[in-house]
């Protein structure tokens, strides 16, 4: 026999002025096994709640439906106070008379009945509620980060200082990403390398950071507060813990064609390498695909220079396995090549260039050393045109959205020319200028203003070679499309930024979705930027979608206090809403018969296989088990299953049933 | 009337129901008159051309309809193929020279073309295929320019190029039933 | 001996007769008989569709409709203004039944939109290609600037033929006969097009550009697949030495009589000597 308890509430004049809710008590009050109701002004009030605590008490109420809002404006509310009443809170429940009821209804008469309806269907619930508790679960104090450029080791180090371990997994032979290889930063125009440095340095030598370069994630497994991580560390071929970084081996290699990827392809460099001089560690490592010892089994010559004997040709990868209880993904983006191009040379033209050869150019360690020069014959040149929105913006090309960096890295590759070369005169022609950043706009004025930069609004058609020059064929639509034919020295496109080769891979790994172009998906575009839908895997940086510096580094740190947040409890509580297999007694042990349906229907990987076994260790059957760690309560399972035999806690088939039945027999 | 996006008159509508070219989808970067062969020759670009069928006024609607620019165009399609917004602007000039020429708004800068077209046309009506002498003669009949390509023509007919009689179609009728069905009828 | 489908149109006819010509020689040497559409029309070219939508369609609709009733499965068009109209007319047709309907009435012919256009660079990858090399008597060792104009390549989406920006497969088969093909800025920048005759000065200037251009890459021909860019780069060359303010004696061949020299056939059988520009190779 259950004794339930309706409250049914004013809202002010929110419900009572088109819902009769002193009827609404009454008729609530003659129900079966209502035993008490009553109608106030505001339930959620502190005198509200107190009026449901009284009457838990004081008629020992086995239940409570609260008819007022949504339950996603205050179940919390009510369940708390049901509980600090001594009522377990899962048998408090809401019916929705404002939103579902009040708010979208005139006053009538059959608006009232809606309502009474309403109440009936939840008290119809209620009697079918059973006493739940939250579900533990422990929670593994350590984070993943995969990705070491800034963002990567922003959250890092965020998450390190707050007392967490981390183990950060980059691809590359070092962290530092693509901020390493830009020459400046807008728009303070700091170099690059001196400001991250100091936090490369910083992580590797970080008591809470283990880094592990050269290594890329295997597979993942588990659920937020308990993954199972296997990390892939690729066989350096160099025992690091023996080198000493001295070089011989790389002055030695005479494998030195191999294109640098540092360099953006503007500079070769050797099998056995580290990326660049500043590089964290900074030892070796060997380029299996392009070493000569590897491919034909001649050679050695790093072994044999090498004092410290760290060469271990017969390394091989190693797996290694670890618990951790959040993700932080920073993985970045890459930027469009010229062979992108059709018409500007399908990459063909050696001076036509993108923006981050352009920084290779401009940076003091790059091929160059700082001076910009043409990659074919290494004159300075005289006249560069920048070309915006290579590829970006560009329907037809398949890259609608904007590379949002563009417009400041090239009013800022302009200026260092300007600086460089001070006889130079640059070009950019674009269709518009984003500089929204603080100080942004300024910066731009000022390549326009003192470092005169000539700015021509419209897009370059086509470029072609000729006698060493190149001809760039623009328009300047402000001149009513005017055509402008420049021949310029050298060509700088402003490539599109594009979500990582292999993003699809790793997404597919961690369950977390992606968008039409691969970049990571965010739980909600507003509200929730660095979350994404899989609960304990968060985002950081330009994986989630183009941006700068400043934001990816707040986002790395926003994430880290997500991971923080999850860490500062021993244990997380969820919500005990999920669904469950049905157990009974040998030799039945359940009506599920094994088909998995239900695995297979499940978004969120919840359903396992549990084996039912004899003494003697023998299956006797496979069934269907949910883990209330990662079990969601969408209720797909439940839909999907044929003989009935899982159902959601807190809404069972039977309570759904109930509530139809109190509806067609009222 | 001001710079108006939604309404359904005007010559953009009309574009837009003829061709289904929506001209709000062009963003005004100007690559079609970047690579555009002729662009400086035009009274309007073929960028600008866009922007005026964007701001929807009259007088840009009858400006357009009476320029040089939609008759100098060549149909070499270099436009729509580096257009990143895939803007069909050949067919946006097709239909406004089918529409300046039978709303007789044609400009005067552009008679030489027109004749040259219309003398085509007729000798293709008449005979079914391009009679290139009778093109001719018609073209300096409407165009007076009766001394042009003189030192040429001789030239082609002893290279065998020139025929002094027409190629008839044996179906005449056909076409010209065909013509009669459609550039007549208007 | 296979038979193709043959719609010469009507420059190829007349004032570009050394390009039927020179299709028809190669077609023999390599076994292929060109029979002509019956009772074939103009296809409108450039004047039709500037002028009249519907007309522009019906006229090519005709010629198609000929050419289904006659069984042909497949028809070569050598001239690139030809090709271009027929197979965006037949592509709209079929993009549109409506349209499609009204156009067969008009034509009072049943038109189903089935036959296969190709131009003359697609029947050579098709059937000259594989038996070319060993056709060969005399390599054809010059420079060469393949010029493919506008409408061997665009529309893009409806031709769907080689590509946009820096096209090839001229320059493959100029390789096959012994060319060095050159790589170059103007390969599909219009020529002036139809404006031969109205606008002259205009095409002096565009066909300048690109002979101009060809010439100083070190071209010691220029190949063409068009009837009116061969007029407008060979006829018009007093204009286009006007405008470049040079005189300019680089000859303009048609790709089929580059392969007609190659294969030994005489340079009368391939009409070069109905050129403006000697051609003074070979």
């Amino acid at each position: 026999m259950s004794r339930i308890g309706v409250f049914v509430c004013h809202c002010g004049e929110n419900i009572s002025a088109t819902v009769d809710v002193e009827k609404v008590a009454q008729v609530a009050g003659e129900m079966g096994d209502v035993a008490f109701s009553l109608d106030y002004k505001y339930m959620c009030s502190e005198p509200g709640q107190a009026l449901v605590q009284q009457a838990i008490k004081d008629h020992n109420l086995t239940g409570v439906v609260v008819s007022a809002c949504s339950p996603r404006m205050h179940e919390p509310t009510f369940r708390k106070a049901s509980a600090d009443a001594g009522l377990n809170p899962y048998m408090c429940e809401m019916a929705n008379i404002r939103e579902h009821c009040s708010w979208v209804h005139e006053r009538s008469e059959e608006t009232t009945e809606k309502a009474i309806d309403l109440v009936r269907m939840m008290v119809e619930k209620v009697k079918y509620d059973k006493p739940l508790e939250p579900i533990k679960v422990p929670i593994t104090k350590t984070a993943l980060v995969i990705g070491g450029g800034i963002a990567g080791i922003q959250t890092s180090l965020d998450i390190a200082n707050c007392g967490h371990k981390v183990i950060l997994v980059e691809k590359e032979p070092s962290i530092g990403g693509h901020m390493a290889q830009l020459s400046e930063t807008f728009p303070t125009l700091d170099c690059s390398q001196c400001i991250l440095s100091p936090r490369m340095v910083e992580v590797a030598q970080h008591p809470n950071i283990t880094l592990m370069t050269y290594s890329e994630l295997e597979s993942l497994e588990g659920y937020i507060g308990n993954f199972t991580a296997k990390i892939r560390k690729k066989a350096k071929s160099v025992d690091h813990s023996k080198c000493t970084g001295c070089g011989d081996c790389w002055n030695k290699c005479p494998s030195k064609k191999i294109p640098s990827e540092f360099n953006a392809g503007l500079e070769n460099r050797t099998a056995i390498y580290t990326p660049f001089p500043q590089a964290v560690p900074n030892k070796p490592v060997i380029d299996k695909a392009n070493c000569t010892y590897y491919k034909t089994g001649k050679c050695k010559i790093c072994e044999k220079f090498c004092k410290a004997g760290a060469i271990e040709y017969d390394l091989e990868d190693e797996i290694v396995e670890i618990p951790v209880g959040a993700l932080v993904i920073t993985t970045g983006f890459q930027v469009k090549g010229t062979d992108f191009f059709p018409e500007y040379g399908y990459g063909q033209y050696k001076d036509v260039i993108t923006g981050l050869q352009f920084e290779r150019l401009a940076s003091a360690s790059g091929p160059t050393l700082g001076e910009i020069r043409r990659p074919s014959d290494g004159k300075v040149p005289e006249k560069i045109v920048f070309i915006a929105c290579a590829g970006s913006r560009d329907e037809a090309k398949g890259i609608p959205y904007c590379s949002k960096i563009c417009c400041m890295y090239t009013a800022k590759h302009a200026m260092l020319y300007q600086h460089k070369v001070h006889t130079g005169k640059s070009y950019v022609f674009y269709m518009d200028i984003r500089s929204g950043g603080k100080n942004y706009e300024e910066f731009v004025r000022r390549a326009i203003e003192e470092d005169k930069v000539n700015y021509v609004r419209g897009r370059v058609s086509t470029v072609y070679e000729k006698n060493g020059k190149l001809i760039v064929k623009g328009a300047d639509t402000l001149m009513g499309g005017q055509p402008v034919e420049i021949e310029a020295d050298m060509v700088v496109l402003a490539t599109a930024s594009v979500s990582r080769c292999g993003s699809e891979d790793l997404a597919q790994k961690l369950h977390i979705s992606y968008d039409a172009y691969k970049f990571f998906a965010e739980a909600h575009p507003k509200l929730k930027p660095v979350e994404t839908n899989t609960a304990g895997i968060f985002l950081a940086g330009a994986c989630q979608a183009p941006k700068d510096i400043p934001e990816s580094v707040s986002m790395a740190s926003g994430a880290a206090v997500k991971v923080a947040g999850l860490f500062s409890k021993d244990e997380m509580s969820r919500e005990p809403i999920i669904a469950v297999v049905n157990r009974m007694a040998p030799p039945q042990f359940s009506s599920c018969v094994g088909c998995f349906l239900c695995q297979t229907a499940c978004p969120y990987n919840a359903i396992e296989r549990e084996e039912i076994k004899d003494r003697n260790g023998n299956v006797l059957k496979t069934l269907a088990k949910v883990n209330p760690g990662l079990c969601q309560g969408c209720g797909t399972c439940v839909a999907f299953c044929r003989t009935k035999s899982i159902d959601i806690q807190g809404f069972t088939n039977e309570q759904m049933y109930s509530e139809v039945m109190a509806l067609l027999n009222a | 009337m001001g710079h108006h996006h939604h309404e359904e008159s005007g010559l953009a509508a009309e574009v837009k129901k003829a061709t289904e070219v929506a001209a709000e989808k062009c963003y005004q970067c100007g690559k079609c008159s970047a690579g555009c062969p002729v662009a400086d020759e035009m009274d309007y670009t073929p960028s600008m051309v866009m922007r005026m069928l964007q701001t929807n006024t009259p007088e840009n609607d009858e400006k357009l309809l009476r320029s040089k620019t939609i008759w100098l165009c060549l149909t070499c399609e270099m436009c729509i193929s580096r257009c990143p917004m895939s803007v069909d602007i050949p067919k946006v000039m097709d239909f406004m020279r089918e529409k300046s020429r039978y709303d007789k708004k044609v400009s005067v800068k552009a008679n030489d073309i027109l004749a040259f077209h219309e003398s085509f046309l007729l000798s293709v009506e008449k005979t079914g295929k391009l009679y290139e002498l009778g093109l001719i003669a018609a073209y300096k009949l409407k165009t007076f320019h009766l001394t042009q390509d003189i030192a040429v023509a001789p030239a082609m007919f002893q290279k065998g190029k020139l025929h002094l009689m027409p190629e008839l179609v044996k179906d005449r009728g056909n076409l010209s039933s065909i013509f009669a069905k459609t550039i007549k009828k208007k | 001996m296979m038979t193709l489908g043959f719609y010469p149109g009507c420059s190829l006819t007349g004032s570009s007769r050394e390009y039927a010509e020179s299709v028809v020689a190669i077609s023999e040497a390599i076994g292929i008989e060109l029979k002509q559409i019956p009772d074939w029309n103009c296809c409108g070219a450039t004047a039709a569709h500037n002028l009249d939508k519907e007309l522009s369609l019906s006229l090519p609709a005709r010629i198609l409709a000929l050419a289904e009733k006659e069984g042909m499965e497949e028809i070569v068009v050598p001239c690139a203004a030809c090709y271009s109209r027929l197979t965006v007319a037949q592509h709209e047709l079929n993009h549109d039944e409506e349209m499609k309907t009204k156009v067969s009435s008009i034509i009072n012919m049943p038109y189903k939109g089935t036959v296969r256009i190709m131009n003359v660079i697609q029947m050579l990858q098709k059937y000259a290609v594989d038996k070319l090399t060993d056709l060969i008597k005399k390599p054809f060792e010059y420079k060469a600037a393949c010029y493919y104009g506008c409408l061997l390549v665009r529309p893009h989406e409806i031709l769907q033929f080689d590509r946009v920006e820096n096209p090839q497969t001229m320059d493959v088969i100029m390789s096959q006969i012994g060319a060095k093909p050159l790589d170059w800025a103007f390969k599909t920048e219009c020529c002036g097009a139809g404006f031969s005759v109205s606008q002259t000065k205009i095409v002096g200037k565009l066909s300048g550009k690109i002979v101009g251009d060809a010439v100083d890459r070190g071209a010691d021909v220029i190949i063409v697949a068009c009837p009116m860019c061969h007029s407008n780069l060979d006829m018009r060359r007093p204009q286009i030495e006007t405008y470049l303010q040079r005189k300019v004696q680089t000859p303009v061949i048609y790709i089929t009589q580059a392969i007609g020299l190659a294969l030994g056939i005489s340079r009368e059988k391939l009409g070069l000597q109905r050129h403006f520009v000697p051609v003074k190779i070979s």
